[in-house]
């Protein structure tokens, strides 16, 4: 099989599964229905603009702007989300305290909350008069209405896709792979920083790279606690919005394409980190 | 470097898991630590090795104690029996690492930690493969990484736990005899865990046999296999025979007759006898001996392995005859008698050394396993 393979590609392996034909023509028509066809609506539609156009649409200033505090603020939040997940993640996996599984079950709670509720409660948080604004304002530290409070609603957002790609990996850690650092000599600290930490890598680029997705996506959290300032706190998505409020359709999807051009190119460049990794060390073992 | 273990008690929760247990291993030594599952073998070597910590009692390494030092303090080398091998760095960083997880007061420069890597790695036949991932390694070779990785350290002691557990069985033959001759070449004060009996007798200088969190029997190989001291070890270690007899007056009876056995200054009573399948001789007509209906026959490798009825109240003896003397003996009596054999007393009673085995007639002996 090896050797005809090589010479003629077979579409159809023989299988003790029955269903491939079936299974693979529903998947396609599915994901070409759901996803291929609006993605290539919207680059049709804004390939109909010509390049000048285009472009001039693009590097308007404040579109520039919309883009870099989207995708600035999801990055900020992404890093921040995978510091703390993993930290909570640990925390859940390695300690066995009393509301445990409230806290387990909480994390998920940025899921299912409707996003605009998120977003109302966060502002009435951090709103220069709600409980935590009103104790950082004679700081001079400012989060609703600025970027910061972007990155506050994106943290609250993305917080779950780490801890729920990490924690299953930290569970499977092998205690014994810890006992053999200690063995060693191995402190705590070089034990948790030399061997643990870089076998979560993978996974916690996966949850990164979900938190990424879903920040530069988000906005029904971010638009109440934003401001919304034009070249300051507006985000892309919002902008999109704004130019299809104003029927100009064309400066619409020329921002969403490129936010798809470079949504994929990020989602591109960390699941081949994530590839290469797993390739190296996480088969078999 | 010697390792004393006194008086060792260990508890997980309230079930003592060791009980009082004392244990000398010379330096230099390769020691096995045999026994079933729930002996107590593998919570004694992580005790040694400080993974665990003693409810009561102590450890010396040489003259120190080594009882309240870390595992980290210990400069031990353990080796775990699924390798444990960090996955995400080669071969060579996975060696390395005991070296350089010291401080730098006592850090080699890196060079010199890649040279003893590299020179290890020759050591256990793995030249070459410095670059690889544990992940593109065989089971056996992971297994040799996991022995120079605890090696690397210069371990005071070096400590394995069911290091061929998990290999099937040539390559564990093989890594059986490897490791001996690597123990002969360095000289590392060994201690092992296994309940693989043919494997301790085979590797191991001496042989510590576990039941039940207490020590039965410490010895040479030969000594365990030719006078176990007790009904447990009888049965654990090799085949063996059990069948209840009585003494009167110094002659063994088996129900309503005398077997041709003496036990000389024994007090009458109920007792067991122990013997070895191979440990008899047949006899021709029955003046005094055991006899039975041969009920299956099997050939295992050069002997011949026959199954003995002795009666419907006892369990069925196995003896082993060589083929050619067994051929004629399908489906008929057999007359024997033990050659070598000892008895027990019934629960908490004294153990009767006869003349063959060269035990104190007066030792102590636990039973009831």
């Amino acid at each position: 099989m090896a050797l005809r393979s090589s010479t003629r590609w077979r579409f159809r392996q023989p299988s003790v599964i029955p269903g491939f034909g079936l299974a693979l023509g529903v998947t396609l028509t599915w994901l070409t229905l759901i996803v291929l066809i609006p993605l290539s609506g919207l680059i049709w539609r804004s390939s109909g603009l010509g390049w000048s156009n285009f472009m001039a649409l693009v590097l308007d200033e404040r579109t520039v702007n919309a883009l870099t505090i989207s995708f600035g603020t999801a990055f900020i939040a992404a890093v921040v989300n995978l510091f703390f997940g993993v930290v909570l993640a640990w925390v859940l996996v390695r300690y066995r305290f009393p509301g445990k599984r409230v806290i387990d079950a909480m994390v998920d709670l940025p899921f299912a909350l409707p996003t605009a509720v998120a977003g109302i409660a966060l502002t009435a948080l951090y709103a220069p008069n709600g409980w935590i604004g009103s104790l950082l304002e004679p700081l001079g530290i400012k989060i609703a209405f600025t970027p910061a409070g972007i990155v506050v609603a994106l943290v609250f957002v993305g917080l779950p896709f780490v801890v729920r790609t990490v924690q299953p990996v930290m569970e499977e850690i092998d205690k014994e792979v810890e006992e053999a650092a200690a063995t060693l000599g191995a402190s705590r600290f070089q034990t948790i920083s030399r061997v643990l930490l870089p076998g979560l890598l993978p996974a916690g680029l996966t949850g990164f790279a979900l938190a990424f997705a879903r920040g530069v996506g988000e906005y029904g959290s971010v638009i109440f606690i934003a401001g919304n300032l034009p070249y300051v706190s507006e985000i892309a998505p919002l902008l999109i919005i704004i130019r299809l409020e104003e029927f100009n359709y064309p400066a619409a999807t020329a921002i969403a394409t490129v936010m798809l051009f470079l949504s994929f190119i990020m989602l591109l460049v960390i699941n081949s980190i994530q590839a290469w990794s797993r390739r190296r060390y996480s088969n078999g073992a | 470097m010697e390792v004393r273990v006194q008086n060792i008690r260990k508890e997980f929760g309230r079930f003592p898991a060791l009980d009082d247990v004392s244990l000398d291993i010379r330096s230099g030594e390769l020691i096995a630590l045999l026994g079933p599952s729930g002996s107590g073998k593998t919570t004694l070597l992580r005790l040694i090795a400080g993974l665990e910590s003693p409810t009561d009692g102590t450890i010396f390494f040489g003259a120190e104690d080594a009882s309240r030092k870390s595992v980290q303090q210990r400069n031990i080398g353990f080796v775990f029996q699924h390798y444990a091998l960090f996955r995400h760095m080669t071969v060579l960083d996975n060696v390395s690492f005991g070296l350089k997880v010291r401080p730098s007061s006592r850090r080699p420069p890196a060079a010199e930690i890649r040279r003893r890597a590299l020179d290890l790695l020759e050591l256990v036949q793995l030249s070459g493969l410095e670059k690889r991932y544990p992940a593109q390694l065989s089971g056996g070779q992971r297994q040799r990484v996991a022995l120079a990785r605890a090696m690397a350290v210069e371990p005071n002691v070096l400590l394995l736990d069911e290091p061929f557990g998990a290999l099937d069985a040539q390559v564990r033959k093989e890594l059986r005899k490897w490791l001996r001759e690597i123990h002969d070449r360095t000289g590392h004060t060994t201690v092992f865990v296994t309940h693989d009996q043919e494997e301790a007798l085979e590797l191991a200088d001496r042989v510590v046999v576990m039941s039940k969190g207490a020590i039965e029997q410490v010895g040479t190989p030969d000594e365990i296999y030719d006078h176990p001291v007790s009904p447990f070890v009888y049965g654990f270690i090799g085949q063996s025979n059990c069948i209840d007899v009585t003494l009167s007056s110094g002659e063994i009876w088996f129900e309503d007759r005398p077997i041709g056995l003496r036990a000389a200054s024994e007090p009458d009573g109920a007792a067991t006898l122990y013997f070895r399948p191979h440990d008899i001789e047949l006899i021709d007509g029955c003046g005094g001996c055991l006899a039975g209906l041969v009920t299956a026959s099997r050939r295992v490798a050069g002997t011949r392995h026959l199954e003995l009825d002795l009666g419907k109240a006892h369990p069925p003896v196995e003896i082993e005859l060589p083929p050619e003397r067994a051929s004629s003996t399908d489906h008929t009596r057999i007359a024997f008698r033990p050659t070598k054999w000892k008895l027990f007393r019934k629960e908490g009673d004294v153990a009767v050394a006869p003349r063959q085995v060269e035990a104190p007639a007066t030792e102590l002996v636990r039973t009831g396993t």
